[in-house]
């Protein structure tokens, strides 16, 4: 065959390529030019993650043949970011911002605002909107990414100083993802490692069976093996929570979901790019499923697992009082039904890894939230032992709850054990969205009763909900949402009742907030009905029940100190009265757009419930003088290597600058747990708290200085300085342990918790965040669209480590909250991509102003408190709370989309 | 011309390129080809497997670029891409057309996908349908019997489908001089503001007498029957009246037959048409003349 080499300017310098019929641009610059700043989202033009500049213009590269690049200039970030001007002065405000967070929607962003800027260097934020709306991020909520872009080229005014706790100092980690050089899921594989192929039920349920596979092995060029549930050297089952493991890596006779695994393939980088599935040895026969949680209660269902009679997984409980009496006796009631679906996580970051054999061992590079679970669950799958067994995470291209779950990870070590070859996989956005844990669809009935003066009275909650094929996280959202539905409030007649139900659906599992969100839609959607029927100001309401120091938890939990919700609501007041008016004026301008004002609040415990949950962090002194911090709390984007960090480093009395990152990999970082339940700033910081002062004990002890001494660490010497005078240690010369280190500290922290009883009565955590959201809307009353024009958030978090990057995690929370409220629903064989399953867009998500509230808590490290699922868990009623403020209608069923907003309103009209 | 091959168990399939129409039709001549241009439609609806048809991408051709005005009106050659559209100065009655260029997907989809493929890939949620239809376009068809044209209402025959015939090209879309004093509209409604398949859409194009009353008119909606379409009897209604005070009824609406699906139901299609038709009126009215 005769060559046909062709030419393309990529960042500024010829190559050649040799593109097969078909091959995508993004493709040739990965695997073919090994450019890997340019991120793959979707491969189909929905994300803008892979976004290049041919000849200057912004496109997809995943919708380019390759061909058509042919002769044209190509640009990446990689280039731009080392010579272009402008990209330059972006990439520092990108930093200076907080815009970038988990990093992989960055290259995209990037060289799209490159091209804006070119052309206009003083953009506008509408403009900014307008130039990138085409880049979908999931982190960030697109406001720091447009105040970057904004003012690209202001003067830095950068508050760097040492870095200690209180600091709003750039991500430690961030350069690598503003240069795209950040390594993802996908970008760690040797190019020419062997791929592997999963195949997919294509039935929510379904019996199976292989033809012969070993002939199909050898007839098919470029196939290398086929692996099946009979190659699972240990149990084939799996689960994040032990007493609950219920999945298998392959399913053995049936299928439970849509996109369940029966079988994997193997095969050459050449052959598996464009292995088509349909292929496979395999027919299926389709049985009937059931698919929702009415279908799956019926007597007649089919039922998923052996001794889960009733297809019940499990429920949760918590009742204290009297709510029954309570409720007969209240002045006012009110009571609602509201429901929500399945919502996906829709990080950026489709599920990716690579592993290979070294000496013996399995090493299995994957993005994760959890790597010393994937450790864990691999023990049980290969039947090995965990010595043996190495998880190294690659940077986590977002991750939301669902990269704690295995996805990739035993294809990954199976592949590799069997071939004795480097194996590579990485998930396409629609088998990530078919076969990932989702946000469990609810169904929730709720009476609440009040006295006349406004004081809850009585409080009845039955939840049911849909936890899909396998248990995962289901058992915790079953224990967490009893225990939290009450939202941050005083009520003294409560129960609440969970009941987890397994359907033929994609497993649920967690997702930001476990629960509480869709709790949180009907309690604080009823508390403004009530506030309403008793003809009070419903932040008044809420304030008069807001929980208090020294006041029980419906858990009967009293804190001494940090209960901060009152404060959050008081930190509304004003902005409640000023928006309230604003709408008011408007409203009285305008017939066919309303406006109105919304307010909720919220709670989270942080941490496991009523379980053990520790984190390690270890720290070391070489010989040089270099301070090593083993962090193994996995950083997803939220920012626990800078924050873990800073509390190290105030801790040990130290600059932040002055330390290396280790990690996480489970053979060089102690366990950190997982990165779940807004525990890593409390649970791990306060780990690294414990370790960065047992450092410097150690170190004052050595050169016996006094307590409150200052320490300089220079080049192989330690300085100290304090009321006995000054103190050198020279550590040039001290003896080194296996690691080089002269000194080290190791130290764990594990959250006082109690179990709850048969009640659910006990200390579920040793600590709350809390939090209240206000949210202006316009609705269009004839077009039935919700355009939400500010929020204002005020949250506790105890102490504000570094409050960009809190500000960061709220805006990133509220714009999950806005998608989930408005446009978010996952049907599995419908929206299984990012155009049918919408999630905001840099043009949804309005301005943010964020209110730092710090009630110190006892146990957080300097006071502080656990943040990342708080930030949505408000959000959802406010806005529905705002809806009803703008159009007198109460919305019971999220997403709240333009055709149910326009029923809504027409319904009410005819009713009126 | 001939860019790249691939032999696949005895038959080669290739990427061409060609830059003269005479090529590409003799190149479709002799074998089955997937046609592209901007591939913002050929990626995504592909479900992976090997490439067993050769590629012919039309995106070099000669003369399939760019918008150049004729005697009688204006010619958009069929690769030209939506962002051309948008940043090219256009008379007013254009102003529904390229504010859909705006909105077809993102601005990456719009540096890629072209207004021929648009039409050709016959989706009911076509965002290039609706104004193109206000406009009266006409499809500029090439194959191996010489040149055709049909109106764009024609061409388009239902869900992915059109009157294409096997080795032809779309060439390009005329559009006829319409009075100098029409302005055209879009509205395009979605549940995100961008990157979003629309739930419905409206174009008008209009003109009014120094009294504000309307004297020209064309109407057409996207998203509520398989194929968008003209409503000829409301632009008969509408002569006489201004667009402040334009009255839309159901009989307005008589031809569509929306559907319910994931996005929203036909109730709702059709209530929402209703407004968004009142909007892109007034819209209109209001840069007139």
């Amino acid at each position: 065959m005769d060559k046909h080499l062709h030419h393309i300017s990529l960042n500024g310098r010829e190559v050649t390529v040799d593109p097969a019929v078909g091959d995508r641009l993004s493709h040739t610059l990965r695997e073919d030019l090994h450019q890997l700043d340019v991120k793959i989202g979707c491969d189909a033009g929905d994300c803008g993650a892979c976004t290049v500049l041919v000849d200057g213009d912004p496109i997809c590269a995943c919708l380019m043949p390759t061909h058509q690049a042919i002769g044209k200039q190509v640009e990446t970030l990689a280039g731009m970011s080392e010579i272009d001007p402008i990209a330059g002065k972006l990439m520092d405000s990108f930093q200076h911002h907080g815009a970038a967070q988990c990093g992989v929607c960055t290259p995209g962003m990037l060289t799209t605002a490159v091209a804006l800027l070119r052309e206009n260097p003083t953009p506008s934020s509408a403009q900014v909107e307008d130039a990138l709306g085409g880049v979908l991020c999931r982190c960030t909520g697109y406001r720091k990414i447009i105040d970057a872009v904004v003012d690209t080229g202001a003067a830095p005014c950068d508050l760097e100083g040492n870095g200690h706790v209180g600091d709003a100092i750039q991500r430690l980690d961030g350069a690598d993802k503003v240069t795209g050089t950040e390594l993802f899921g996908d970008d760690v594989a040797p190019r020419d490692a062997l791929v592997i192929a999963v195949i997919r039920s294509p039935f929510p349920r379904a019996k199976f069976a292989f033809g012969g596979l070993d002939e199909w092995v050898k007839a098919t060029d470029g196939i290398s093996a086929v692996l099946t549930h009979a190659d699972v050297p240990g149990q084939n089952v799996f689960g994040v929570i032990p007493d609950f493991a219920d999945q298998p890596v392959f399913a053995e006779t049936e299928t439970r979901f849509r996109g369940e695994a029966v079988a994997a393939v193997i095969g050459t980088h050449q052959v598996m790019q464009n292995f088509a599935a349909e292929t496979f040895p395999v027919t299926w026969t389709q049985l009937h499923a059931v698919e929702t949680v009415t279908e799956a209660l019926d007597v007649t269902a089919p039922q998923l697992h052996l001794g889960r009679d009733g297809n019940v997984m499990c429920g949760g409980y918590v009742t204290t009082g009297d709510p029954q009496t309570a409720l007969k006796d209240a002045d006012v009631i009110v009571q609602g039904r509201f429901q929500t679906g399945f919502v996906e996580h829709a990080y950026i970051e489709p599920e990716a890894g690579f592993a290979q054999m070294v000496d013996g061992r399995i090493e299995v590079h994957a993005c994760t939230q959890a790597p010393v679970m994937d450790l864990d669950a691999l023990e049980i799958i290969l039947g090995w032992d965990r010595k043996d067994i190495r998880i190294l995470p690659t940077a986590v291209g977002g991750g939301f709850g669902a990269k704690l779950d295995l996805s990739v990870q035993p294809y990954l070590a199976l592949a590799a054990i069997k071939t004795g070859k480097p194996v590579r996989i990485a998930y396409s956005r629609m088998e990530s969205m078919q076969s990932s844990t989702k946000r469990h669809p609810s169904d929730i009935t709720l009476k609440i009763g009040a006295t006349a003066k406004g004081r809850i009275k009585g409080f009845d909650f039955l939840g049911h909900f849909n936890t899909g094929a396998y248990a995962s996280w289901g058992p915790t959202v079953a224990n967490r949402v009893p225990v939290h539905a009450s939202g941050p409030y005083q009520i003294d007649d409560y129960r609440a009742e969970s009941v987890g139900v397994h359907t033929h659906n994609p497993p649920a599992g967690a997702f930001r907030g476990f629960g509480v969100p869709q709790s949180a839609i009907a309690q604080e959607s009823l508390f403004d009905e009530l506030a309403d029927k008793l003809g009070m100001d419903r932040l008044e309401f809420r304030m008069l029940n807001a929980l208090d120091n020294h006041v029980p938890t419906v858990c009967g939990q009293r804190f001494e100190q940090g209960v901060g919700i009152k404060s959050c609501f008081a930190a509304l007041r004003k902005p409640w009265d000023e928006h309230r008016a604003k709408c008011d004026q408007f409203n009285r301008d305008n017939d066919v757009l309303k406006r109105g004002v919304g307010i909720a609040g919220g709670w989270y415990g942080c941490g496991n419930t009523s379980l053990p949950n520790p984190s390690t962090i270890k720290a070391g002194i070489k010989a040089d003088g270099s301070v090593v911090l083993h962090q193994g709390a996995m950083d997803i984007g939220q920012g626990a290597n800078t924050v873990i960090t800073q509390i190290f480093a105030t801790a040990l009395g130290v600059p932040v600058h002055q330390i290396t990152l280790v990690g996480a990999d489970t053979d060089q970082t102690p366990d950190a747990g997982k990165t779940s339940a807004s525990r890593q700033t409390y649970v791990s910081g306060n780990a690294a708290r414990l370790s960065g002062e047992a450092m410097r004990a150690q170190l004052l002890q050595r050169a016996n200085a006094a307590k409150g001494s200052k320490i300089e660490i220079t080049q192989g010497v330690i300085q100290f300085s304090g009321e006995h005078g000054e103190t050198v240690i020279d550590v040039s010369g001290l003896p080194v342990d296996h690691q080089g280190y002269v000194f080290v500290s190791e130290e764990t922290y594990d959250p006082p918790t109690k179990p709850l009883d048969e009640n659910g009565q006990g200390a579920p955590y040793a600590q709350f965040g809390y939090a209240a959201h206000l949210v202006t809307v316009e609705v269009d009353t004839r077009l039935g669209t919700v355009k939400p024009l500010l929020f204002v958030a005020a949250h506790d978090v105890g102490k504000a480590i570094n409050p960009t990057l809190v500000e960061g995690q709220v805006q990133g929370g509220i714009a999950q909250g806005l998608g989930m409220t408005l446009m978010e629903e996952y049907i599995p064989g419908r929206t299984e991509n990012l155009h049918d399953y919408l999630i905001p867009t840099m043009g949804d998500v309005p301005p943010i102003e964020t209110i730092i509230i710090e009630e110190p808590d006892a146990h957080g490290p300097y006071g502080a408190k656990g943040l990342g699922e708080h930030v949505l868990i408000p959000t959802a009623p406010a806005i529905l709370n705002a809806i009803k403020d703008a159009t007198g209608v109460r919305l019971y069923q999220v997403p709240a989309t333009p055709a149910r907003v326009r029923a809504a309103i027409k319904e009410y009209a005819n009713g009126k | 011309m001939k860019l790249a091959s691939r032999r696949k168990k005895g038959c080669v399939v290739t990427y061409f390129a060609p830059t003269t129409l005479d090529d590409a039709l003799k190149l479709l001549r002799d074998q089955p080809l997937d046609v592209v241009a901007g591939c913002t439609d050929y990626f995504p609806t592909r479900t992976q497997a090997p490439f067993t048809r050769g590629i012919l991408d039309v995106s070099k051709i000669a003369g399939l670029q760019g918008i150049s005005a004729l005697d009688d009106g204006i010619r958009i050659g069929a690769a030209t891409r939506w962002s051309d559209i948008a940043r090219t100065t256009l008379p007013g009655s254009w102003a529904g057309l390229q504010a859909a260029a705006r909105q077809v997907g993102s601005l990456q989809i719009q540096n890629a996908g072209t207004v021929g493929g648009n039409i050709c890939n016959a989706s009911p949620a076509a965002d290039g349908m609706p104004p193109l239809l206000t406009l009266n376009a006409t499809v500029e068809i090439q194959g191996p019997n010489g040149v055709r044209h049909l109106p764009l209402a024609e061409f388009v025959t239902g869900v992915r489908q059109t009157d294409l015939q096997p080795g032809e090209l779309v060439v390009a879309l005329h559009i006829p001089n319409l009075p100098t004093h029409s302005h055209g509209a879009f509205e395009k409604l979605g549940s995100r503001r961008y990157l979003v398949i629309s739930v419905t859409m409206v174009a008008v194009v209009i003109a009014c007498d120094a009294a504000g009353r309307i004297e020209f008119a064309r109407v057409a909606v996207g998203a509520c029957s398989p194929v968008a379409q003209r409503l000829h009897d409301l632009e008969v209604n509408l002569i006489g009246q201004t667009a402040q005070e334009a009255c839309i009824t159901p009989d307005d609406l008589q031809g569509l037959s929306p559907i319910s699906d994931l996005r929203a139901s036909a109730e709702f299609r059709l209530d929402a048409v209703a407004e968004q038709i009142r909007r892109a009126l007034l819209k209109a009215s209001l840069t007139n003349g």
